[in-house]
């Protein structure tokens, strides 16, 4: 039973989202290979190799494939989906935006967003902002999945790697050409993978605000995230929405700051272990499923905060 | 420049899901449905690229049961010229739908097919991608920014790490995201026009296509409940609280 990954990566360094797959990997099959597609990528192949389980690592290093466009790498994906019982990437909108386009070409369906495997054609997965949990199982010969990193524990690193196989995309094409990204260059730890998270909605009023979270973030060592209020206020950058369309996030802690608890949001925070909520509203439905609310100006009590930490 | 957009009939954003009692499946019976948040964006961003002169005619298209003609008519109400209506199961899933819409693709020849990136529903967001590869088209998803020019589209993408911006040639498939724009609401002469446009109605073996079952629907269960949390009193309490009970804290 062979597992092909798609590694998460930005051709440096591997991302901690991919090991997560490696554990959702085991429930589908023993053989469990990874595949890095990018250019001057060496390096995340190496990373890889040393995640425990994996049993080969393909690296396809190829100038075509330095940006990850899935008119690239879903050709290289194709030459290596034979024989395979299932196809995996990360949920995330690198794995969202390859893996539909693979299953397509393999003329089978899809399955999003995976929080958790039940049998090797069975699959749970959220529904209409995580208000509902399908079961699903599919009668296809290949399961095509991403899997919600934060829904499978991290798989182990071992000191003895793996073999990595140097295999020679087939990519050429002229359809897609990237042209500029602007990347968040924060030092914070990732939202995605952060083991304390702050958010901040529309009640924090202002971009010069929103930096009131900073260094509450910078005493707890954790990663910022918004509402889309907040996003669509130009608070903060789209890459932090927290939410059914944003990221989906499950650390130790997760504390909204001025954010009501729309379904939209709640679909991306309530699987965090602990939730705070500080909100001036008490009606506020983010105070549902909060486990322990302040009913306060978050104006007055996010300097008290910042001081007894 | 042609441009067809894809619309999805789907339970209103705001209003709260409930299963059916058995757990078969969504109750869906008498609730309030709409446009699926994502298509409106996808047809506000068709309907701008007409009144800019880029694009001359729209074409929405849905695939589904005799309702979603209803979103068609709406789509018609904000500036679509016309409707194509596949005739299929509500419940039909993505890698069928996308080979019907290609079908459409084959027969309408656009150079642009704007879908949304999700269905609010499903929460699928595939669509979009497995037309791309049906079609062997570029794809650009997410989309935050769209410029047509010289037979090309140059487009934002919202991705994990920030933007990233690429350029397909046409044709091409864009898929939307929440901050492409934001859609305009049908006046009511609109409205009323948009009952006189046309609307095809077609079926599967009409567009040559056969469909098979890949996915089979098991159960559907409500998400397990978080346990009821308390209200603390002041700062002093909560920074307890977290330290000695939740031990979330140093
Ligand atoms: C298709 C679709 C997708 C969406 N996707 C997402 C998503 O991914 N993520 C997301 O977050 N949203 C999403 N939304 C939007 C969502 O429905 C809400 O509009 C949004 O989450 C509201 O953000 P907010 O809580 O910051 O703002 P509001 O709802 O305006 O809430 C602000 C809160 O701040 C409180 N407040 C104000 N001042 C203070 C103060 N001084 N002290 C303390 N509290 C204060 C208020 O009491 C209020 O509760 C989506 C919507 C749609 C239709
Ligand atoms: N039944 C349908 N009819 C027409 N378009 C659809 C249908 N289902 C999905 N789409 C399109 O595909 C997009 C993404 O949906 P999904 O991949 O299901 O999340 C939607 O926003 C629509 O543009």
């Amino acid at each position: 039973m062979k597992v092909l990954i798609i590694a998460e990566h930005d051709n440096l360094v591997l991302k901690s989202a991919t090991a997560h797959v490696v554990s959702a990997a085991h429930k589908l099959g023993n053989d469990i290979q990874i595949l890095v597609a990018g250019h001057n990528c060496t390096a995340v192949a190496e990373q890889a190799s040393h995640i425990e389980g994996v049993s080969r690592v393909l690296l396809a290093d190829h100038a075509s494939l330095v940006h990850q466009l899935a008119e690239a790498v879903a050709p290289v994906v194709m030459q290596h989906a034979r024989g395979m019982t299932a196809i995996l990437a990360a949920a995330t909108t690198n794995g969202k935006n390859l893996l539909p386009r693979v299953a397509a070409l393999l003329d089978v369906a899809q399955i999003s967003e995976v929080i958790s495997i039940i049998d090797a054609s069975t699959f749970v997965r959220p529904i209409y902002a995580g208000n509902v949990l399908a079961t699903v199982q599919s009668s296809d010969p290949v399961q095509v999945a991403t899997v919600r990193a934060s829904s499978f524990a991290q798989a182990a690193t071992v000191a003895a790697p793996c073999a990595v196989e140097k295999v020679a995309p087939q990519t050429a094409q002229n359809q897609s050409r990237f042209v500029s990204a602007s990347h968040n260059t924060s030092t914070r730890p990732e939202l995605g993978s952060a083991r304390v998270v702050i958010s901040g909605g529309r009640g924090l009023g202002s971009a010069e605000n929103f930096k009131l979270l900073d260094k509450l973030a910078d005493k707890l060592g954790a990663a910022i995230g918004a509402s889309r209020a907040a996003v669509d206020a130009g608070y903060v950058g789209n890459d932090l929405q927290v939410g059914q369309t944003g990221k989906i996030v499950a650390p130790e802690l997760y504390i909204a700051v001025g954010i009501s608890g729309a379904i939209q949001h709640l679909a991306g925070m309530k699987d965090s272990k602990v939730i705070v909520a500080i909100n001036k509203d008490p009606e506020a439905t983010i105070f549902q499923v909060a486990d322990y609310g302040l009913v306060a100006d978050l104006f007055v009590v996010l300097p008290e905060l910042e001081a007894a930490l | 420049m042609k441009i067809v957009v894809a619309v999805k009939r789907t339970l209103d954003a705001y209003v709260k899901v409930r299963i059916k009692q058995d757990r078969s499946n969504v109750d869906l019976a008498s609730a309030k449905m709409a446009m699926n948040p994502f298509c409106e964006i996808a047809v506000e961003a068709a309907v701008r690229l007409k009144e800019a002169g880029v694009a001359t005619e729209i074409v929405v298209v849905s695939v589904g049961s005799d309702k979603v003609q209803e979103q068609l008519r709406g789509a018609m109400a904000l500036g679509a010229d016309r409707g194509i209506h596949v005739q299929a199961d509500d419940e039909l899933e993505s890698i069928s739908i996308a080979k019907l819409l290609r079908a459409v693709v084959d027969k309408e020849q656009p150079a642009l097919v704007l879908l949304g990136k999700q269905a609010i529903d499903s929460d699928n967001n595939q669509v979009g991608q497995m037309l791309a590869a049906l079609c062997n088209y570029p794809q650009a998803t997410f989309a935050s920014h769209i410029a047509i020019a010289d037979g090309q589209a140059t487009v934002s993408r919202e991705v994990d790490g920030g933007d990233q911006v690429v350029s397909v040639t046409l044709p091409a498939i864009i898929t939307t995201d929440l901050r492409l724009n934001e859609p305009r609401y049908a006046k009511l002469p609109d409205i009323m026009k948009a009952k006189k446009k046309p609307v095809e109605v077609l079926t599967p073996a009409q567009l040559g296509v056969t469909l098979r079952q890949h996915l089979k629907l098991i159960e559907v269960n409500d998400p397990p409940p978080r346990k009821p949390g308390v209200i603390v009193g002041s700062v002093q309490e909560l920074v307890a609280k977290l330290r000695n009970e939740a031990k979330v804290i140093a």
